[in-house]
């Protein structure tokens, strides 16, 4: 028996009905036809799927799409503004070559954006601990560790400091 | 993936009561991050999950007159980022910060690494080191008992069907306390243990003498196990170097390591060996 929910799905209301078995990852590529958020692994291992829930990181691809109801969630979609303008961190892959296949990186700069969400100013090893969960198999993590130094480096300096919460 | 219904009470007693109605057939889901993988792998085909992520009150992490209660249904994440645990109870960072990833810790429960009873469930080894009991409600009512006696074999514990693990009970320890767990690993993140070791000393006023200890070993029986003749060298004896040897030497002579993909027997015995006087001597240090 399918459900209704309701919740905000990059800042927009969107209530539908949704089938018990769905997972997030399924409700969003398949039903909402938004494939910026990949499937990977399916199993929580590479973090292909991350999106926010409530401004924090989970694997779409294990949370089921019934537990959305009254939560906020962000994709990689909803950084960009309406003009088209890019979220410093896309900015900032871009720029520092940290996109090759680009399969990882809607997942690798939404782990990123719950971390400067948080904690604007991480160190390394902060962002290493907060990106494990992100497998990459070809651009290399070096790049990609230093887009998200050089996006720390962008909000911060330019007072763009973000609220904790998701939008 | 095979098709199930999905269920969202909102009280402990319906949840129970939803759960012994569907029968076998029926579920609970925590966080999922077990649960959902199995359904995949069709290793489970339950028609209906029972969630407990809308049970108002299972995630309260509280700590009153030196006793900590976390809520079952706490995520490993909000354990890890409690101030009161990370002060108070540091062992249990030690386990937590490196189970999973960060998208895992945000919903993975830690009444579900408990009840899924995999051997090398890393949230399991410093609970049973603190002394943690469990409190237990189901269609008979209510019960506690310490969190080592729930464990009966690999992915078996002594709950019952419709029982639901309502949280954690970790005592007062006495003054002068310290423990610390280390997961033994090849790689620093998304991995499960070789190996887990967790040490707690309770020190006499001279900061030498042990008066109490216990050692908790992961991955080294089908249960999480305590290595009772170690703990028995430790207790009543100025900490000396071969003490501690012997405390390791002890504890690595009577765990029941086994060989396994990850590991040979052998070399986790040599690592018990060497890991106990290594979590011994943290936790002494951090009982100062």
């Amino acid at each position: 028996m399918k459900k209704e929910i309701s919740f905000v799905l990059n800042g927009n209301r969107m209530e539908m009905e949704v089938d018990p078995f769905w997972t997030l990852l399924e409700l969003l590529r398949e039903e909402l036809e938004m494939t910026g958020t990949k499937y990977g692994c399916g199993s929580g291992e590479c973090g292909a799927c991350t999106v926010l829930v409530n401004g924090k990181a989970v694997n779409a691809c294990l949370f089921p799409a019934v537990e959305i109801d009254g939560a906020s969630v962000t994709t990689i979609e909803g950084l960009a503004k309406g003009s088209g303008e890019l979220h410093p961190l896309q900015t900032a892959f871009i720029e520092q070559g940290a996109v090759q296949c680009g399969y990882c990186t809607p997942g690798m700069i939404m782990s990123a954006k719950a971390l400067l969400d948080e904690n604007p100013n991480p160190t390394e090893d902060e962002i290493r601990h907060a990106l494990a969960g992100n497998f990459c198999r070809c651009t290399g993590y070096v790049q990609i560790i230093d887009a998200v130094k050089a996006a720390s480096h962008a909000i911060t300096t330019k007072g763009e400091m973000r609220p904790r919460k998701a939008e | 993936m095979s098709k199930f219904e999905y269920l969202m009470p909102s009280t402990i007693d319906e949840a129970i009561s939803l759960l012994v109605s569907r029968g076998e057939r029926a579920k609970f889901i925590a966080g999922g991050t077990d649960v959902m993988v199995k359904i995949k792998e069709g290793k489970i085909t339950p028609h209906y999950l029972v969630s407990l992520r809308r049970v108002q009150g299972l995630d309260q992490i509280t700590y009153k007159d030196g006793e900590l209660r976390i809520g079952a249904l706490a995520t490993h994440r909000m354990l890890e980022l409690s101030p009161v645990i990370r002060k108070e109870f540091p062992i249990l960072i030690d386990a937590v910060t490196n189970i999973g990833s960060v998208q895992i810790r945000n919903v993975a429960t830690i009444g579900g690494n408990i009840v899924n009873a995999v051997p090398s469930a890393d949230g399991a080894i410093p609970l049973i080191t603190l002394g943690a009991q469990v409190r237990i409600r189901g269609p008979k009512g209510e019960r506690s008992m310490a969190l080592e006696d729930l464990y009966i074999g690999p992915g078996q514990t002594l709950l019952e069907p419709g029982e639901i693990l309502l949280e954690f009970v970790i005592p007062k320890l006495p003054p002068r306390t310290g423990a610390a767990y280390v997961k033994h690993t090849r790689r620093e993140a998304m991995e499960l243990p070789l190996l887990g070791v967790a040490v707690l000393m309770s020190l006499a006023e001279d900061m030498t003498t042990c008066t109490a200890a216990r050692i908790g070993l992961g991955v080294l029986a089908p249960t999480p196990m305590r290595a009772r003749n170690g703990e028995a060298i430790l207790k009543g004896q100025k900490v000396t170097e071969e003490v501690l040897h012997k405390a390791g030497k002890a504890a690595a002579e009577e765990c029941k390591a086994r060989d396994s993909i990850r590991g040979e027997a052998w070399y986790r015995r040599e690592m018990v060996e060497v890991l106990v006087p290594r979590m011994a001597r943290l936790a002494m240090e951090r009982a100062r």
